[in-house]
């Protein structure tokens, strides 16, 4: 069960959150290509790393927000929230692996 | 009357509390404050068991958690039958009842043990060698038939109850700055400095009293206390602090994420009348800021050949049962160690009185404090000698020692004993430590793995961290509590004396015998029957990882984890392979670290609270109207209503037509809702939605179809236009959360930009649908005054009003293709408003129905269920709701899918009806349909029946289905395989009743 | 040497000294005809029935640790066909065909104990669902019954029906031929059968790279143990396949997460048959060894930890007791993870890459070890031949182009 700091409530148990997938995959409905628009239904990176991934506090205040984690030790290395860059991880300055 | 081998005084034992119990039948006497084992060796009783494969004869190995060997199972009557515990921690209590297992008819005679004597045919692995019949015997007859239910009985360790159990069990999650895993002398040193420190301190342990080897130690003397008194202050002035918490008997069993640790605390089992209304247990989950992990060592076995009889036990095992419980473990002792610490219970046996036989030490020298004491007190030493063998079937009689030279023994001798005890060394408890992902490292000189970086905000202290001498300990169990938490506390010394400052390597692996090594037995995992040459074997056949040993020789498997026996098994393939341990790897420590029972992780989730309950409010009058009920996810929902004497087919039939000639009543508060408002509300549901919503009316509602972004249909339901900037959404019942879920993530991470709030109301409204021709006349009377005529208010409309002056939306909506409104109100005030329908209906004779004559009525309608007729493969054409597709909006979740290859091919399936060839037969819900009427196996199937229903309205059976290019077979005769035969049916449009639609608009 | 009850007992007079290697552990040649990535089951059993079937003696399998220490050695090992959709069913029925007389063909007791599976319903909604796969089994020729409450307790008396709980059971579903069998032996069985027929197992041999021509086809792969050159490359990594795939810059639709399971200590026979209740989420059978072993769920989020939440284990636990009343006492002797990769529609991906010459089998989620031979016996003729046997035709990466999946959870659907 992770502790996982949501950024609008602070630290909280999973308990609370709602795994929404991975972050930052832009949603374009007019791509004429079925094979890009497949890739945008289901291709994933699902890295063997860092994944930016969407959570949900839906026992807290609702709203989404990105997390940063390593999902080879489950260590959260940054949480922003949605709309929001991808954080470079130099200035969390915390190791990936 | 005690038993003949306890001493006049000393140990924790409460000797004015004697306790009778029986063990396989037999009453023996102990005291509070005993285990079952130093009960039963008080009384000279070392047989507690039997092996699991060879059936040998077993006693007890260990004095706590480590015991592979004395399982027993304890019954406390009426479904309290706790198979496979340990008796070196089952607490005595006055009437406990302790029974033997895997032994027929009993544990001194037990014909199992005819394994023994074709043992070399049931080395490692044996099984996958052969019941595999001959190979023209097709199938897996012989196996499964013969030889698996003959292992399957011969297998197992105890029995488990047949009766479900009756106690109960708690849970409780803490949050704590310190949570300290062990009570010995570096946990309560740190728990100490923590808890002074201010911080919120947990302290646990699994035993039922803390302090750790401290209980066993009769000579340190810390601060001028003898070490249990020391121990003793310590807990006393740590209860004392109002930021401490003390947990005995609770087992850290699990290092999970991000420090959450969990323990397993044993509430009751020690009591001999506990309160049944107390928990049992109790699962605690604890989120520590700083986890500090002293957990000890283990002390390894030697592995000689027969080292497995009763009597010979682990020298630490000794130590306590003589100090701890005040038993004497034997009259004649052999000691065999290859560490110093077994001087240390040479020490104190003979001190108690035992002869000590020999003391056999592996070691061509040894020059420890510990063995020159032993040396000054007169005992027998051999150095540079082991034990050979030995003798006794239910207790050990005697060894055969032999000087050791090189991998071989000489100089022989034969010695009488009634107990050996043996020491290889210590095993750090690195199992949490591992648990958390820290990483171990191999260190040579103490032949053990010792905790690396910690992956966690942990550290560990004392024996686990391979620190023997008590002064150390101490000094850093001090240090760890407050450096943790990165206080600027001093280091402090404990002014110690009399320590026994006993390191060393130890042995690993096998020890060096004068026999063939491929025909003696030499116990490694003693529960599991693993030998040294089971483990050579297997380093001979291919399996070298220790991974690999492990799973071909079982070693390590059984319900001790391998707490005596990995470093061994490691010893051994080290030797076998002639490669370095740790090059053939460490096993994985997996939770937990001792069994935990299924209860405890279950707690209170169980019967009525396994999972909440939804009623609405409406669910008391409908049960006491007949209503039988069925679950819709957490939902209770009205079934159908039985009048006396009724089943459910009557009770249906009897709803619908009522329903469809007068009046009828359904509960639809189940229905999910949500308040769709703001500037953009209509903006949003059009990109939600595959409908237009820009158009639509204030005061207007339009059935609305939600498609996954596959493309798929996800949901559906009445939409309502409260306000230019406000919606009355429904969902379906299953559908709420994820609709709700699928919404705000669309709007807060797709469309931002959009002015919306969402907000469920799903608990806010009751909702009650009141249809059929008179439903009109049975609402008009409540509504204050509101014009309800269909002028004023025709399908698809609705008002906002009050009901008997309750707030009301009333929505005129069907889905029984009836004149019908539904009738939203506050859902405090949902059954008031319900009786009063119901009052009114009763003047014409009107029903309620249940969600079954819904079905049926819908179904007559031909109008969808979510999830019943579609099935996550549908899209809105395959539907027959292309009429739904607003097809000029430029987007729409799942309208780019809709374009897709494959749901644009041809001969897709589409939703239909089926009129059945016989109008009495009702087709079974998921039947299959075929062109064939005599299928061959593997006839590729057209589609499947998706709704089935007797009409009594229409006097026949009715279905839908959906079918490869359905819409196009209109009129085609298909058939429904069944196991008596295939039934014949017309694919028809699917509606059947009230073609033309008009009741809907009365 | 061939293992029977004779060699057992030739063995037993020469105190087990003569039994050989089960697989040669030979070190990597410079070049393969084929070479297949991943030394579990599947892996294993593709190299056996390439070499067996297919002639292909000059292959290997490699595998960065130890052979079946991936999911094969962690699952639950349950055995079942009875799946919904056509596709589905011809390909774990292949299996089933196969598991059949698998331990003879190996000549290893793989121990395929068809002691039946059993799928509760705990609502109308299960009900119509498990039924539609009843109907749909029997067209298809596989076997799957429905049973009544009391038929099921029947058949497993420890089950809970009375109809007072929170989830009462009210039917069910048994596949009889469905059951359970020995995981490691699975993988050994395949090694020592497939070794014996000349494929090369190379063990602690870690792809690191994937290696491509000009053309950009598959040239070779960089390992752990040395360089291997081969035109024919094979993904069966199950838990690592995004990895490996990505050193060929192929992006999947994968997801990886953790998947528990649990067993408790050994106690004597108490459960003839697998029971699996998917609405309460919980799956149990019994090993011969006496343990009741247990599936629990995956966590929520993508992992390569292997290992889960507390809150899964106690999540299943509480409903295997709601199923087994009388199991609350027995304690949980181990818990342990695997990684599974799941894809969109719960089906498997098996066939052609978009690099020539590279191979894909993978995604097989949470239940993969049932598929072992046929999963093996279909990939094998599709590196073998480099076209797609037809039962693992539709299961195509293109798929996920086209819409036309395969859609098994889609199917379990949800309550209305």
């Amino acid at each position: 069960m992770l502790l996982i700091p949501c950024p609008y409530c602070g630290p909280r148990s999973e308990l609370e959150f709602k795994h929404a997938g991975e972050a930052h995959i832009t949603r374009e409905p007019q791509v004429a290509d079925d094979q890009a628009w497949g890739e945008f239904l289901y291709t994933r990176t699902n890295p063997k790393g860092i994944i930016a991934e969407r959570w949900r506090h839906t026992s807290g205040c609702g709203r989404f927000f990105n997390c940063l984690r390593d999902t080879v030790s489950d260590n959260i290395l940054a949480t922003y929230k949605s709309g929001e860059p991808r954080p470079s991880l130099e200035t969390s300055g915390e190791p990936s692996r | 009357m005690s038993g003949a081998l306890r001493l006049p005084r000393g140990g924790r034992i409460d000797r004015n509390q004697p306790v009778r119990f029986t063990f396989d039948g037999r009453g023996y006497d102990g005291f509070v404050g005993d285990t079952l084992a130093s009960a039963l060796l008080s009384h000279g009783v070392h047989l507690l068991g039997r092996s699991f494969k060879y059936h040998r004869p077993r006693g007890i190995l260990a004095a706590g958690a480590e015991e592979p060997n004395a399982l027993v199972t304890v019954d406390r009557g009426g479904g309290r039958w706790t198979p496979n515990l340990r008796a070196t921690q089952v607490e005595l209590y006055e009437g406990l009842v302790a029974k033997s297992q895997n032994r027929w008819p009993s544990l001194a005679f037990d014909v199992g043990a005819v394994n023994s004597l074709v043992s070399p045919m049931l080395g490692a692995g044996f099984y996958y060698k052969t019941f595999m019949g001959p190979r023209f015997v097709k199938g897996a007859k012989l196996w499964a038939d013969l030889f698996e239910p003959a292992i399957r009985r011969a297998a197992g360790l105890g029995e488990a109850s047949r009766d479900p159990d009756p106690d109960h069990y708690a849970t409780r999650f803490a949050h704590c700055e310190v949570l300290v895993v062990g009570s010995g002398p570096a946990g309560l040193a740190a728990a100490t400095s923590a808890a002074q420190s201010g911080a919120r301190v947990i302290l646990c342990d699994e035993n039922p009293v803390f302090g750790g080897s401290l209980a066993d130690d009769n000579h340190a003397v810390i601060d001028g206390m003898a070490a249990d008194a020391w121990a003793a202050a310590t807990i006393e002035a740590l209860a004392a602090r109002p930021n401490v918490t003390l947990l005995p008997r609770t087992q850290a069993f699990g290092y999970y994420n991000h420090n959450l640790i969990g323990l397993n605390q044993r509430l009751t089992d020690h009591l001999a009348q506990p309160d049944h209304r107390a928990p049992r247990e109790r699962l605690w989950q604890v989120r520590a800021k700083h986890v500090v992990l002293a957990t000890g060592a283990i002390e390894r076995p030697l592995v000689f050949p027969d080292n497995d009889r009763p009597g010979i036990m682990l020298a630490s095992a000794g130590r306590t049962f003589l100090n701890r419980f005040g038993v004497k473990p034997g009259t004649r002792v052999v000691v065999a160690t290859a560490h110093d610490s077994a001087y240390r219970a040479a020490l104190d046996l003979a001190a108690a009185g035992v002869q000590i036989v020999r003391i056999v030490d592996l070691r061509e020298s040894s020059e420890g404090a510990l063995s020159v004491a032993a040396e000054r007190a007169g005992l027998p030493i051999m150095r540079g000698a082991t034990i050979v063998g030995t003798s006794g079937t239910t207790r050990v009689r005697g060894v055969r020692i032999g000087r050791v030279s090189g991998r071989h023994v000489t100089d022989l001798e034969s010695l009488a004993c009634d107990l050996v005890l043996m020491c290889g060394g210590w095993t750090p408890s690195v199992h949490l430590f591992s648990q958390s992902r820290g990483k171990l490292a191999y260190d040579e000189g103490s032949n053990s793995f010792l905790p690396g970086t910690p992956a966690q905000d942990q550290v560990s202290i004392g024996a686990c961290a391979g620190t023997f001498g008590l002064a150390q300990i101490l000094r850093d169990g001090h240090r760890a509590g407050h450096a943790v938490i990165k206080m600027a506390v001093e280091d402090r010394d404990f002014a110690v004396v009399g320590d026994d400052e006993s390191t060393g390597a130890g042995f690993i692996g096998a020890t060096p015998h004068d026999r063939d090594p491929t025909q003696v037995k030499a116990f490694v995992d003693f529960q599991n029957d693993v030998t040294a040459k089971d483990i050579a074997l297997a380093t001979r056949e291919g399996f070298r990882s220790i991974e690999h040993i492990k799973r071909y020789t079982t070693t390590g498997m059984a319900t001790d984890q391998g707490k005596t026996s990995n470093m061994n098994a490691l010893g051994i393939a080290s030797a076998e392979l002639g490669r370095s341990v740790p090059s053939i790897g460490l096993t994985t420590f997996r939770q937990p670290y001792t069994p935990v029972t299924f209860g405890s992780f279950a707690g209170l989730s169980r019967d009525a609270l396994f999972d909440p309950v939804r009623e609405t409010a409406i669910h008391g009058w409908a049960a006491a109207h007949g209503a039988r009920f069925e679950d819709v996810g957490l939902w209770k929902r009205a079934w159908f209503f039985s009048r006396a004497g009724e089943d459910m087919h009557a009770a249906v039939n009897r709803e619908c037509q009522i329903t469809r000639e007068r009046a009828g009543l359904f509960d639809a508060s189940t229905l999910g809702k949500i308040e769709v408002v703001g500037p953009d509300a209509a903006e949003f549901l059009n990109r939600l939605y595959t409908n237009s919503w820009t158009k639509l009316g204030v005061g207007k509602c339009r059935y609305g179809l939600m498609l996954n972004e596959a493309g798929f249909i996800m949901d559906d339901g009445v939409v309502g236009r409260i306000a230019t900037d406000r919606f009355h959404v429904t969902t379906t019942t299953g559908g709420a959360p994820r609709v709700m879920a699928h919404m705000e993530d669309y709007l807060q991470t797709e469309f931002p930009d959009l002015k919306v709030w969402l907000t469920s109301t799903t608990e806010q409204w009751a909702v009650i649908a009141v249809q059929g021709p008179r439903a009109r006349e049975m609402l008009a009377p409540l509504v204050d005054g509101l014009d309800i005529s269909a002028e004023t208010m025709p399908h698809m409309s609705l008002q906002v009003g009050t009901f008997q002056g309750v707030p009301m939306r009333l929505f005129r909506v069907s889905f029984t293709g009836e004149l019908g409104f539904e009738v939203n109100v506050p859902a405090d005030y949902g059954r008031a408003a319900w009786e009063a329908l119901w009052a009114e209906g009763r003047k014409f004779d009107a029903v309620a129905y249940g969600t079954e004559a819904m079905h049926v009525m819908r179904a007559e309608k031909g109008y969808i269920i979510v999830g019943q007729d579609t099935d996550g493969t549908v899209t809105p054409d395959d539907a027959g709701m292309a009429w739904a597709v607003g097809k000029t909006k430029p987007d729409f979740v799942g309208k780019r899918s809709l374009g897709r290859p494959d749901l644009v091919a041809p001969n897709r399936k589409q939703i239909v009806g089926l009129m059945t060839d016989d109008p009495r037969t009702v087709l079974e819900e998921g039947a299959q349909i075929v062109g064939d009427p005599t299928p061959a196996r593997g006839t590729h199937a057209l589609g499947h029946v998706t709704s089935s229903y007797f009409s009594a309205v229409l006097g026949r059976s009715i279905a839908m289905a959906v079918v490869e290019g359905g819409r196009g077979r209109m009129g085609e005769t298909l058939y429904i395989p069944m196991p008596s035969g295939s039934i014949s049916a017309k694919i028809v449009k699917p509606v059947f009743y009230d073609l033309e639609g008009v009741r809907l608009n009365g | 040497m061939r293992f029977s009850l004779l060699s057992l007992i030739r063995q037993s007079f020469a105190h087990n000294t003569g039994w050989p290697e089960q697989w040669r552990s030979p070190e990597p040649k410079p070049s393969y005809d084929a070479i297949i990535i991943g030394g579990g089951g599947h892996g294993l059993a593709t190299a056996y029935y390439m070499a067996a079937e297919h002639g292909m003696r000059n292959i290997a399998v490699v595998e960065k640790g130890w052979i079946g220490g991936g999911n094969t050695g962690r699952n639950t090992t349950i055995i079942r066909s009875n799946y919904l959709w056509e596709e589905s069913e011809a390909l774990y029925g292949h299996a089933m065909t196969l598991w059949q007389d698998l331990s003879q063909v190996l000549n290893y007791n793989v121990m395929y104990s068809p002691r039946g599976v059993m799928m509760l319903a705990h609502n109308i909604h299960d009900v119509q669902v498990f039924k539609r796969h009843v109907h749909a089994n029997r067209l298809a020729g596989t076997d799957n019954e429905w049973l009544t409450p009391e038929q099921a307790k029947a058949f497993c008396p420890i089950l809970n029906i009375s109809k007072d709980i929170r989830y009462p059971v009210i039917g069910a579903s048994l596949q009889r031929r469905g059951g359970t069998a020995r995981h490691d032996a699975v993988a050994w069985g395949y090694a020592r059968a497939a070794s014996a027929l000349g494929v090369d197992i190379l063990q602690n041999c870690e792809v690191t790279a994937i290696t491509r021509d000009a053309s950009g086809a598959v040239a070779g792969i960089e390992t752990t143990r040395g360089t291997i050159a081969t035109k024919r490359i094979g993904v069966v990594a199950a838990g690592n396949t995004s990895h490996v795939m990505s050193m060929a810059g192929v992006r999947l639709p994968l997801e990886s997460y953790p998947l528990q399971a649990l067993v408790s200590e050994p106690v004597k026979p108490v459960m003839p048959c697998v029971v699996m209740s998917n609405t309460i989420h919980a799956y149990m059978s019994q090993s011969d060894k006496g343990e009741l072993v247990i599936g629990a769920g995956t966590d929520a989020y993508i992992s390569y930890s292997q290992t889960g939440g507390l809150h899964i284990a106690t999540h299943t636990l509480d409903a295997i007791c709601e199923m087994f009343p009388n199991v609350r006492r027995l304690r949980m002797l181990r818990n342990w993870g695997g990684i599974v990769d799941v894809t969109p529609d719960r089906s498997p991906i098996i066939g052609k890459t978009p690099v020539p010459g590279l191979f894909l089998n993978c995604g097989w989620g949470t239940g993969g070890f049932k598929a072992t031979p046929g999963s093996g016996h279909v990939f094998a003729h599709q590196v073998a031949t480099g076209e797609p046997h037809p039962i693992n035709a539709p299961f195509s990466l293109d798929r996920f182009r086209t819409g036309r999946l395969i859609d098994e959870a889609a199917a379990a659907a949800v309550a209305h």
